[in-house]
């Protein structure tokens, strides 16, 4: 490189950087966001489900952002039993009372916290739910009780519009 | 910099040349002044409403725009209605859904998330039920029609008596900015054939300029996005540009040559 | 190219540099010895390095959200256009960007025409750039016909029908191009394969070009060879990077002002419509930037004839180098090739207009004159004038007509604008 090298501290030339490194950012962000959720897939956000043919000790899947989502009407039983268990028991804390506002229905997202897999209904050690890819027990709360799953499967936003329709999101 | 400006010029005028090659057979077409165009182009959102509402009562019966989502009215840079007016909006449409638990196709009101409901269920329906003829999709017809919003806002303004000499077929109907002077679509606009929830008078012209404004904006519903990006993008680049070319100059201060 | 054998000064650096001299090609690229005369026309080099990289970032980002399907494409880009993040702009960019990248690459190319850069020692330069000139025209057909709109639909049509020239197999290839009886879901398919191929072919023959540049080093404006480099060259960087930088700013503003105030207006309105096969556009008009050729293949009345004319218009380039006869490589030194360039770029330009028109009357008449001009040009005008043109005295070095004292220097000064 010749001599005449110039002095890089001066004025002009770091404006000149700094100004062209907002504009490379300004460049780089919508190349980034276009591959965020579009409008289209926000707008699908929420689902309303009917759920009047549900009955009780019965499930129904919905699908709700491309993932399944459970709705189960529980029994009396499942409810009790549900409420019996102490929170020491338990690997994720959580009380069925914060889990399911409305005893009667659990609405949770269908999927294993451990690696993303569709637990089977009714099935595993407590009675509530397993997961077949490695082997993760749920209780009828869908909490985690045994197996590889860090934390209780998620309880999404929902909401009784009326007494026979959720909508989910 | 000379030689700069040459090229630049050379740019500008090559441009030019293929504008004017392009405009060789253009037709006078009425004009107005509209809110959009310009580097600070705006829609007039009251434009947009009654247009929706012109749309709604008057093309939607024939012409579907199939691109276009409940929710999009309700979007920024749009006809800006709230989200309460458009999901009365949407639900007043009844929206084919389904298959339901038993396998049926069921109707349910519309959705914000729904795309407009179609007049006709396909082409075929549609040409059978408008003498053969396809009332064209109307979500990007402004970009697809030469003359764009001025063509569009003179067709509807354009039905006349033929001259004489010209005889038209059964359904045919004379217009003097279609191309050809021939249509099939009859004049669909006349005094007061809307009635506009603001209070504005619905002439045939504020009913053209209003439906077509509407449809500018479903053609390009991020045109004021756009606007107000390029004025920003363009500023930058002419500061940047000219930080560039001082930094050039002190950098090539000590050779002897152009720059 | 640089004087001196490189070492890196970090210890890691040279253990690194030893097994793959990554930093002996980056001291290559920042000292490369260039002649400190060149001007604004060979800012394109860069500026076109520029639009290659943008269309290969927005073709991928679009290819993220595009659907290749006969019966999806159109929506898809819809869908592009209104809800992806930012689609529009993306789009904008790639649609507008192959504009750009013809009108920088018409620049580029005229700028050689004047300089003689083809002449030896640079003709695989020269060929390459065919190469990649023909692969870019390759590329940007099959992109228009991804949106599947009108003229996507009937552009393909009609460009893949042009094999059905060929005597014999032309049917069967026409077939075979398309998968099918006509232009259809197949053809579409495999266009996007190609789209999407062909810019990475491009920038493999970019690094060629660039690299069979760094051989002999730039051309410049005077046209004659280095004598000291210590005199007449500056490195790389700063003195090009940051004057390339300047030019490639300016030329991103006229690039900024289509894509935000006039993104449509290089286009044509019948590709908003999407493609039926049952009824033509009244007009079928390729891009601005392939109008030359199709002048040049409409004015002839034979099927054959057309094609090949308008290959030959292009492949004629390739044998300029031995075409143009004439030792001297800068039109600035030849009087007569100067008015000859002048007439030939009129000419293009209005192959470019008649190709935009009905080939009807005289349009036609226009485009059968300015065709066979263009070949008379290469075939007839160039030989010979290399032969007969007496040129100007050439000066000793590029860095004499600046520093004054030689005949030459008004010359030098009111022809090229070399002003200190």
């Amino acid at each position: 490189m010749s001599e005449k090298k110039t002095n890089r501290r001066d004025f002009l030339f770091t404006a000149t950087y700094a100004v062209g490194a907002v504009g490379a950012g300004a460049v780089i962000w919508p190349m980034i966001d276009q591959m965020n959720p579009d409008a289209s897939v926000k707008a699908l956000a929420s689902t309303e489900v009917d759920v009047s043919s549900v009955n009780p000790g019965k499930t129904i899947t919905v699908l709700w952002r491309g993932k399944p989502v459970f709705i189960r009407r529980r029994t009396e039983d499942e409810i009790a039993e549900a409420r019996s268990v102490k929170l020491e028991e338990l690997k994720h804390p959580e009380t069925d009372e914060d889990r399911a506002k409305n005893p009667e229905w659990l609405v949770m997202l269908g999927v294993c916290t451990h690696l993303g897999c569709v637990p089977l209904d009714q099935k595993g050690d407590y009675n509530g739910w397993f997961c077949p890819c490695h082997g993760s027990h749920y209780d009828i709360s869908g909490r985690i009780r045994k197996g590889p799953a860090p934390t209780n499967m998620e309880i999404p936003e929902y909401e009784f519009v009326d007494a026979n329709t959720i909508k989910i999101g | 910099m000379k030689n700069l400006f040459r090229i630049l010029f050379l740019i500008i005028s090559l441009f030019g040349f293929q504008y004017s090659s392009n405009a060789a057979e253009k037709i006078e077409y009425l004009k107005t002044d509209w809110s959009f165009k310009g580097l600070f182009g705006k829609f007039d959102r009251a434009a947009l409403q009654r247009g929706y509402q012109v749309y709604t009562e008057v093309c939607s019966s024939c012409h579907s725009m199939k691109y276009l989502s409940y929710r999009n009215l309700a979007e920024k840079g749009g006809p800006e209605f709230s989200e309460a007016q458009v999901k009365a909006i949407a639900a007043s449409f009844e929206v084919k859904d389904g298959p339901n638990e038993d396998g049926d196709m069921f109707t349910r009101p519309g959705k914000l998330s729904d795309k407009f409901v179609m007049p006709y269920e396909n082409v075929k329906a549609a040409q059978a039920a408008n003498g053969g003829a396809y009332p064209p999709d109307m979500s990007v017809l402004v970009k697809a029609r030469k003359g764009g919003v001025d063509y569009i806002y003179s067709l509807l303004q354009g039905y006349e008596e033929p001259p004489a000499g010209i005889t038209l077929d059964d359904g045919v109907y004379y217009n003097k900015y279609m191309y050809g002077n021939k249509i099939k679509m009859a004049n669909q606009l006349s005094d007061g054939l809307v009635e506009y929830s603001d209070g504005t008078n619905a002439t045939v012209e504020q009913m053209s300029k209003d439906v077509t404004t509407f449809l500018m904006w479903s053609a390009e519903p991020h045109l004021e996005a756009r606007h107000q990006m390029g004025f920003k993008a363009i500023v930058y680049l002419i500061i940047l540009t000219t930080l560039v070319y001082f930094s050039m100059k002190r950098i090539w201060s000590g050779i002897k040559t152009e720059v | 190219m640089s004087d001196h054998e490189y070492t890196p000064k970090s210890k890691v650096g040279k253990w690194f540099n030893d097994r793959l001299p990554l930093l002996t090609l980056a001291n290559h690229l920042t000292d490369y010895p260039t002649p400190k005369n060149l001007n604004y026309w060979w800012t394109f080099g860069g500026i076109l390095t520029f639009c290659l990289i943008t269309q290969i970032v927005t073709g991928l980002v679009l290819a993220m959200h595009y659907i290749a399907h006969a019966d999806m494409a159109f929506d898809s880009v819809e869908h592009i256009m209104r809800d992806v993040n930012y689609g529009w702009l993306i789009r904008y960019i790639h649609a507008n960007g192959a504009s750009m990248f013809f009108l920088a690459v018409y620049i580029h190319i005229f700028r050689s025409l004047f300089y003689g850069s083809y002449k030896s020692p640079r003709e695989i330069i020269w060929i390459i750039g065919i190469i990649i000139y023909l692969l870019m025209m390759a590329a940007a057909f099959m992109g228009y016909v991804l949106p599947w709109g009108q003229m996507s639909f009937w552009g393909a049509t009609v460009i893949t029908n042009l094999f059905s020239a060929i005597p014999l197999v032309g049917e069967g290839i026409v077939t075979w191009l398309w998968g099918g009886y006509s232009v259809d879901n197949p053809t579409l398919t495999r266009f996007f394969t190609l789209h999407y191929l062909i810019p990475f072919l491009i920038l493999g023959l970019v690094v060629l070009h660039i690299w069979a540049l760094h051989v002999p080093g730039n051309n410049n404006p005077v046209g004659i060879d280095i004598k000291k480099p210590s005199k007449d060259t500056v490195p790389f960087h700063p003195y090009i990077v940051i004057k390339d930088g300047f030019a490639l700013l300016m030329f991103m503003i006229v690039f900024a002002f289509f894509v935000f105030y006039t993104p449509n207006i290089l286009g044509h309105a019948d590709n908003y419509i999407e493609a039926n096969p049952l009824v033509t556009p009244a007009h079928i008009v390729p891009e601005w930037y392939l109008l030359p050729f199709y002048a040049i293949l409409r004015s002839v009345p034979d099927k054959l004839l057309g094609v090949v004319a308008m290959l030959s218009a292009i492949l004629i380039l390739a044998a300029l180098p031995w075409l143009d006869t004439s030792k001297i490589r800068s039109a600035v030194f030849r009087p007569l090739y100067k008015q000859f360039y002048w007439i030939l770029v009129a000419d293009v330009l209005i192959l470019g207009y008649v190709g935009a028109m009905p080939a009807e009357g005289l349009y036609l008449l226009i485009a059968r004159v300015a065709t066979a001009y263009y070949f008379l040009h290469f075939l007839v005008i160039l030989p010979v004038l290399g032969l007969k043109e007496k040129s100007l005295p050439l000066p000793l070095s590029i860095t004499e007509p600046i520093l004054g004292g030689s005949p030459n220097l008004s010359t030098a000064k009111n022809r090229e604008s070399l002003k200190n």
